[in-house]
C-alpha cells in the first residue's frame, strides 16, 4: 500500500471507532466475518443485550456493599478508560498473571468482603463488561513485562498443541483455516477483542475462559479445571497476539 | 435483583412524530422443555405477556410463547402527540410482574 493510501486507511479506521478494520497484517477481528444483522446488533448500544450487563456494572461500580467500600471510593473514574485494555496483567504479589477479572475478584475479596465469584460470577461478569466497556475501541496493549513472557510462551504451546479425540490445536483453524467455514458458521481467527461478549448460542454474556472451555469440549477434550494456570497462559498469548486490534467490549457473536 | 433492562425512547419527539420504541428486559426465557445437568427438566420461566400504554391508553402489546429467546427484545412504533408517561409491564411465570416508566416530553 502507498503511504497517502495506508494515511487514508488509518483515518478511515479512527472514525469508525467500533467498526474493525482488517490491519494491514491481515489479522480480522469476529465481527469483520459477522453477518450484517449480527454487526448492527452489536453497533447500537440499544439493542445490544451485553448493554444489560454493562448497565448493572456501571450501578455495581458505585454502590456501597454490606461491609466495605464502593469501587468508585478508591477508583476514579478518569482512570478507567483504558484500563482493561492492559490485561492480563503481572501480579508481582502472587507472582503470576492477573486477568482484569481476576483482578476485580481480588478487589471484591479484599476490600468488599465478598466470596470470589470467578470470571462467570454475575458480579465480576457485570464489573468487566462495564471497564471493557469503558475501554471500548481503545487499542490492546497488554503489559510487556518480562515475567510474562514465559507464561505466554506457554500459551502460544498450548495453542500450537493438539488436543482431543479429534487431535486438533487452536492453530488449526482458528490460523490455518480461518475464513473457512465449520458447519455453517464462519471460523474466525480466534482475536479475543470483544469479551465479555454476548454469545447468541450462550442468550447471557460470558468470559473468554468460557469460550476458550467451549472450544476444549469441542475438540472432545477434557477442559482443565476452572482457574488452571493453562487457561491464564492462553488468555496471556491471545492478549499478546491480538495486540493492537480495538477492544469491542460487549460484542455480539453467533 | 431487580429485573434489568434497557429502554429507548427518543426523550423530545416532535408533535406528531413517530418515533421507535425499543425494549430489552434481562430474563432467562427457560422454555421448560430443557433438563439440567442430572436429567430433570427445568421448570418453564418465560415472559407471558409485554404491554405498553400512554397515560393508560394502550400503545403496544404481545404475547410472549417458549420459542422466544432469552432477554426479549421488542421495538415498535409510536405517533408522538402530546408529552407525558410511558408505561412498560412485563408479565411473566411465577409471578413475574416488571413496571418501567418513561417521561416523554413533545418539543
Amino acid at each position: 500500500m502507498r503511504p497517502t493510501l495506508r494515511a487514508a486507511a488509518l483515518l478511515l479506521a479512527g472514525g469508525t471507532a467500533l467498526a474493525q478494520s482488517a490491519g494491514s497484517d491481515g489479522r480480522r477481528s469476529g465481527f469483520d466475518d459477522m453477518s450484517p444483522a449480527l454487526q448492527a446488533l452489536q453497533r447500537d448500544d440499544t439493542q445490544n443485550p451485553g448493554q444489560l450487563w454493562v448497565r448493572e456494572g456501571e450501578a455495581l461500580w458505585s454502590q456501597a456493599p454490606a461491609s466495605g467500600r464502593a469501587c468508585v471510593a478508591c477508583h476514579a473514574s478518569a482512570t478507567l478508560t483504558g484500563m482493561a485494555a492492559r490485561f492480563p496483567r503481572w501480579d508481582d504479589k502472587r507472582q503470576r498473571p492477573l486477568t482484569l477479572a481476576a483482578r476485580i475478584d481480588q478487589c471484591r475479596v479484599q476490600h468488599q468482603q465478598a466470596a470470589p465469584q470467578g470470571p462467570d460470577g454475575a458480579q465480576v461478569l457485570a464489573l468487566s463488561a462495564y471497564l471493557g466497556a469503558r475501554s471500548r475501541g481503545e487499542a490492546l496493549r497488554p503489559d510487556g513485562t518480562p515475567a510474562l513472557a514465559p507464561w505466554a510462551a506457554r500459551g502460544e504451546a498450548l495453542w500450537t498443541q493438539r488436543l482431543g479425540q479429534l487431535n486438533l490445536a487452536c492453530t488449526h483453524c482458528h490460523d490455518q483455516r480461518a475464513g473457512g467455514k465449520l458447519g455453517g458458521a464462519t471460523i474466525p481467527q480466534g482475536h479475543a477483542t470483544g469479551y465479555p461478549a454476548y454469545r447468541l448460542e450462550w442468550q447471557e454474556l460470558g468470559s473468554l475462559q468460557r469460550r476458550l472451555r467451549n472450544c476444549i469440549t469441542g475438540v472432545r477434550a477434557d477442559p482443565w479445571p476452572p482457574g488452571a494456570d493453562e487457561w491464564l497462559a492462553l488468555e496471556t498469548y491471545l492478549a499478546r497476539r491480538a495486540a493492537g486490534l480495538r477492544i469491542e467490549t460487549p460484542a455480539v457473536r453467533p | 435483583m431487580a429485573a434489568r433492562t434497557l429502554i429507548h425512547v427518543p426523550p423530545n419527539p416532535k408533535r406528531g412524530e413517530v418515533v421507535e420504541i425499543r425494549a430489552t428486559l434481562g430474563h432467562p426465557m427457560e422454555t421448560g422443555y430443557r433438563p439440567d445437568a442430572e436429567g430433570r427438566l427445568l421448570p418453564r420461566d418465560i415472559v407471558t405477556a409485554f404491554s405498553c400504554s400512554f397515560e393508560g391508553q394502550p400503545v403496544f402489546s404481545a404475547m410472549l410463547h417458549p420459542a422466544i429467546a432469552a432477554n426479549p427484545y421488542l421495538a415498535f412504533h409510536w405517533r408522538a402527540e402530546r408529552s407525558g408517561t410511558l408505561l412498560l409491564r412485563w408479565e411473566g411465570d411465577r409471578g413475574f410482574v416488571h413496571e418501567e416508566r418513561v417521561t416523554v416530553k413533545v418539543a
